[in-house]
């Protein structure tokens, strides 16, 4: 099992970069710890911001810095992040056009236990909705780097959503698929398509060895750019196989299952069928003990193809 | 020009633009037209040739309602030019009725209150962070001093102690709903300010020369960003607008646009 959290490859690259880049400025709210930072902070402390328990002036402060040639990556828990400070995401980063890059911790539930407050289900439709703001939510360590590393190289803002945890390699060290704003095919398939993201990916793979056991060719398709979204991947897989499955840690509504559903369904229609939260505070517990009860893991994913093939 | 006199000439502009376009928000662009005229032609190290450049002063609108005295200023100095003020809020124009940063000279976009002051303390702290000797000013609205982000933000400005941010307050006393008072009391905001750890000087704000030292003992203040309360007149140099409040984005009909022109251009006179 992977120990590495995605967000700990995160502070290892921008400790790695920082130190050639003094323009690189990591700004948390009171999320050291969470994000964690700790590392960095001791690294780099001239290019570390601490603002407290204020995300909404955490987000401000960025943009301002952005806007005297800073490259800023915000930390914050992503239920914070995509709720509380939105405004300043629309505002100063979005519509100002400032160089800052929004990472959303402990994203979806993984503060399962702590309620609807520290929950972030609907962070994709929130900002992917908003004129100028790009999202993805990378699956793994090795997507994770490579994914910031791409963003590195840009000025345009970005929202990132990672969860709390390590989580399970879906890819190998050394063998990482990666084109940015480009899906990638995790496994190759004629039968059915399942698009996931972020920590969906893993159960989708996994969903997708277990089918091929029950002779049903499953295409499985890592959809970490939720803005942009790749539609010629959606269109294909729509025109190649007879159901499209979604599943996301987000609600259905205005999601992953949202955003596929409408570029099917305008280019090249097929059955679209998506699983995510519901529209209600999710369940307590563990993030594996919810993804379970809302069949968002391999066993989950493989009744709901059985039932509608 | 004496620019006390250019003050009125600018006021001049900020009517025409709102009597053309048929919107705008005059009360508070003729309060705060003496902190822009200072700042903007005495204080601030800012041309259109080095607004590109790293070291100019920055300058952020944060109470955005406010841009079409930043228009007619930018205009008259030079950053577009100024027969673009007449496509002000017209269909299709960059130039729309909050500031924003395709128009030429305006940094960063505003509208929604309570932005520009976090704005311009990441603007200050990028400045310590560079070793650079620019200064940051961001204006805002009395009224818009209830928003809870300011306060984040004046937070943030004592405890990274900056030192090159100075913050205006357009204390006119009104809102689009009534006075300050009755609204939202604001009465305390000297108070409030000190109390955040700011360098709090209060002046008569439609006053250039009280902006002007201001500004100056700002700039030899360390540690500690100062704000300047300016206490304006909402409506500032057209006797029927001033102090009140349905002036705060009332569109002047033929005749009291006339009679703004005639009086604005009569207070300007004694200037001369």
């Amino acid at each position: 099992m992977n120990k590495i959290a995605n967000k700990t490859i995160m502070n290892n690259v921008l400790i790695e970069e920082a130190a050639k880049d003094k323009d690189i400025i990591v700004l948390c709210s009171d999320s050291r710890g969470s994000a964690g930072l700790g590392p960095y902070s001791k690294e780099h402390p001239k290019q570390f911001v601490e603002v407290g328990i204020a995300e909404q002036n955490l987000v401000t402060i960025a943009a301002g810095l952005a806007s005297c040639g800073k490259k800023s990556f915000v930390f914050s828990p992503a239920s914070f992040l995509s709720t509380r400070s939105m405004e300043q995401a629309k505002v100063d980063v979005a519509y100002s056009h400032t160089n800052v890059k929004l990472v959303g911790i402990s994203g979806g539930v993984s503060y399962g236990e702590l309620g609807m407050t520290h929950q972030s289900a609907n962070d994709i439709a929130i900002m992917a909705s908003t004129p100028g703001m790009r999202v993805y939510l990378p699956c793994d360590r090795f997507q994770t780097e490579k994914l910031l590393r791409a963003l590195l190289q840009d000025k345009d803002p970005a929202y990132i959503r990672i969860g709390r945890n390590a989580v399970e390699d879906v890819y190998e060290e050394g063998n990482v698929p990666f084109e940015l704003n480009k899906s990638t095919l995790v496994q190759d398939g004629t039968d059915v398509t399942i698009i996931a993201c972020g920590e969906m990916v893993q159960g989708a793979k996994a969903a997708g060895a277990l089918l091929k056991e029950k002779n049903i060719s499953a295409r499985v398709i890592d959809m970490y750019c939720l803005k942009p979204i790749d539609e010629e991947a959606i269109i294909k897989a729509a025109k190649e196989t007879k159901l499209i499955l979604t599943v996301e840690e987000h609600v259905k509504i205005g999601g992953l299952g949202s955003m596929v559903a409408q570029v099917a369904a305008e280019n090249a229609p097929v059955k679209v069928v998506s699983i995510g939260l519901p529209d209600e505070p999710a369940i307590a517990g563990k993030s594996a003990q919810i993804f379970k009860y809302y069949g968002l893991d391999a066993e989950g994913i493989v009744k709901k193809i059985s039932e509608l093939l | 020009m004496n620019l006390k006199k250019k003050a009125y000439e600018l006021r001049k502009d900020v009517v025409d633009m709102i009597y053309r376009a048929k919107t705008g928000h005059i009360g508070g662009d003729l309060s705060v037209m003496e902190i822009l005229v200072d700042l903007y032609y005495k204080q601030m190290n800012v041309t259109p040739e080095n607004f590109k450049d790293a070291d100019h002063d920055r300058f952020v609108m944060s109470k955005g309602h406010s841009v079409e005295a930043l228009y007619a200023v930018l205009a008259d100095r030079g950053f577009f030019p100024k027969e673009d003020l007449k496509t002000f809020a017209a269909f299709g124009s960059k130039y729309i009725g909050h500031p924003t940063n395709k128009v030429n000279g305006i940094e960063m976009n505003t509208g929604s209150l309570g932005h520009g002051l976090g704005v311009g303390v990441g603007m200050a702290l990028a400045g310590k962070m560079n070793d650079k000797n620019y200064r940051v000013y961001v204006v805002m609205g009395d009224g818009e001093l209830a928003e809870g982000s300011v306060w984040e933000a004046a937070m943030a400005g004592s405890h990274f102690k900056l030192d090159n941010l100075t913050a205006f307050v357009d204390r006119n006393h009104l809102q689009i709903s009534g006075t300050t008072e009755q609204v939202m009391n604001q009465k305390s905001q000297e108070t409030r300010w000190a109390a955040f750890g700011w360098n709090v000087i209060r002046v008569p704000g439609n006053d250039l020369d009280a902006i002007d030292d201001a500004v100056e003992i700002a700039k030899k203040i360390k540690d500690k960003p100062t704000v300047i309360i300016a206490h304006t007149v909402k409506g500032c140099g057209i006797s029927f607008v001033e102090n009140q409040v349905g002036w705060h984005h009332h569109v002047p009909n033929d005749e009291e646009y006339q009679a703004a022109l005639k009086e604005l251009d009569e207070r300007g006179a004694q200037y001369e």
